[in-house]
Order: C-alpha cells, then structure tokens, then sequence
C-alpha cells in the first residue's frame, strides 16, 4: 500500500497537468487578444473605392463598432462572407473592414462578386495597423465599445452563432443604429 | 561556397545602418515568437507577417527607441506569448519557479531513495522489513 500510493498519487498529478495542458494549449482560435479592455491603436487609413477619404479611429467613437480584417487571398474569409452580409442586414452596428495586404481591384471585385457587407473599408496594404491589432491570421473580428476600448477579439470565420454570443451579447440595449 | 549557402537560406537580409544597431536588431528579432509559426523566431520565420514584425523593430530602432520600449510595444500588441523568455512578474512568475520546485522534489525523492538502498545493502535486514511497519507510512 504504502509503496504504491505515492507513484500512483504522482501519476493522477501528471495526468492532471497533461491534461490541463492539452485542453487549454494555446489554440490559435482561442488566443485573447493582449488588447482587451484596451483602447483600440489609432490609425488612419485610406478608404477603399474613395480615393479622398481617409478613417481614424476618433472618426468611429462614440459608439461600438466592429472591425473584420479580411483579404481576398484569405480562403476562411470567403466561408465567412455569407455570416457578415447577414450582420450586415441586421444593421445593429457598424461592420468596418481592415483589407489585409490586399491589392485594391482584387478587393473591389470580391465585394461586387459577393456582395458589400462593409460601411466602409480601410486600406492596410503593409499591415501595419493589422500589427498594432496583435492580428495574426485572417479572418479576425474585432469589437470596439462606444468608448474605443477592444472588448472581444474573434479568431477564424465570423459564424451566426459567435455573433450572437460574443458580439451581440456585448452590444448595449436599445434602438438598432440607423 | 560556404558563404554563399549560408546566404541563399537566410530568411532575413536586413541591413542595419550601424553595426551596433545590427547588433540590436539580430538580438530583438530572435526574441520575438512568431505568432503564426509559433516555435520560430520572427528572425527564423519566412512568413509576411514575421517579416512585417522585423520591419517594425528596425524602424523601432532608427527611430531611436530602446529595446524595452520595443519589446513593450510588442507586448502590448500580441501579449507575454510574443516574448520566448516571459518576464518574471506576478502572473508569470509559476512559469520560473514551477521547474525548481519539481526539480527540488525529485533531489529529496533520490537521496531518500539512495539512503534507503545503501542501507539495505549494508547488510541490515530490518531496513527491508521497516517498509512495512505502521510508523513508517505517510
């Protein structure tokens, strides 16, 4: 009994912290963004399809938006698409697109293609703003509170089920945005 | 021909201005965990983005910011998991001291064992048989 209960005590443990290990490994779809309750990183990009007009972040405070960065070379952008035209629809919040190292026609045609679920899209061809996000693979989606702070940071193809939980869910009650 | 091959594998050709910014920059670029290939260093790792992140520490650098601020914006972006080594502090300090426990307990768990064995070898036969007796068990 007594040789035996301390290696059997050590192995429960090491099964234990296997264990652990393996189910909260740090799974890129479930890596927090270093940046929640943060104030989102300023920026001020170019507007796709108008050449004159360029977005910063105070441009967009005062209320919540969300922020998907997506390219056209991003195959899971193209699964979430139908996702984002339904939120879109829905019309609750701003749904502002970061076009991730992308060539501007290629973007253009995939909205025309697929249709625009975007108020409006910003310019990051270097990937620089995508960087000061903590942006690691497309597609991400980010919501930004009224007071400009990262609430909730979305790994992988934005799903009906997700923006129910994690994005709706942390949108005040009221009247949907016009 | 031996230089040559080195330089057809590197994955990172930056040239820095001064030798001691080079210096720098080869430090910091092997610091930083590439956050899509995530057992290479951003130095290592053929990616864009790694290539993008080593664009921002050299323009970190001639800017003239000092490797904590630059390793601090880091962090700030991607979180502790960017930096190979995390930094001892209240959240991470188990990290460190985690492997000096364990490894404390397995030196008491060997010398016990050793004293034990050499003193059945000795020749004293109620060594082996005070495994058994009650006031021995934990």
């Amino acid at each position: 009994m007594n040789r035996f209960l301390l290696p059997i005590i050590a192995f429960f443990m090491l099964g234990a912290v296997l264990y652990i290990g393996v189910v909260h490994s740090p799974n890129k779809s479930t890596m927090a963004s270093a940046l929640l309750g943060k104030p989102a990183p300023a920026f001020e990009l170019p507007v796709l399809g108008e050449p004159a007009r360029k977005l910063k972040l105070a441009d967009l405070a005062g209320r919540p938006w969300v922020m998907n960065v997506w390219g056209t070379w991003c195959i899971a952008c193209r699964e979430e698409h139908a996702a984002l035209l339904d939120i879109a629809r829905e019309g609750r919040i701003p749904l502002i697109g970061l076009n991730w190292r992308d060539e501007d026609e290629a973007a253009q045609q995939w909205l025309a293609q697929l249709g625009n679920p975007y108020s409006a899209v910003m310019i990051d061809r270097e990937g620089r703003t995508a960087i000061d996000f903590g942006v690691y693979g497309a597609p991400e989606t980010f919501f930004v509170d009224a007071a400009g702070r990262v609430q909730y940071r979305h790994v992988g193809p934005m799903t009906p089920e997700v923006w129910q939980r994690e994005f709706l869910s942390r949108l005040p009650r009221g009247p949907s945005l016009p | 021909m031996g230089v040559l091959a080195t330089q057809s594998f590197a994955i990172d050709i930056t040239v820095m201005p001064t030798e001691a910014q080079q210096q720098r920059y080869d430090d910091l670029t092997h610091e930083f965990r590439c956050m899509q290939c995530q057992n290479n260093s951003i130095a290592d790792s053929p990616v864009d983005l790694a290539a993008e992140l080593r664009r921002d520490v050299k323009e970190q650098i001639i800017a003239g910011r000092s490797d904590a601020e630059i390793r601090t914006a880091m962090v700030k972006r991607y979180g502790n998991v960017i930096l190979f080594r995390p930094p001892l502090s209240g959240g991470t300090a188990w990290v460190w001291i985690t492997p000096l426990v364990v490894l404390f307990g397995g030196v008491v768990v060997a010398v016990v064992v050793v004293r034990r064995r050499s003193a059945m070898l000795a020749g004293d036969d109620s060594a082996v048989d005070t495994e058994e007796l009650p006031e021995e068990k934990r």
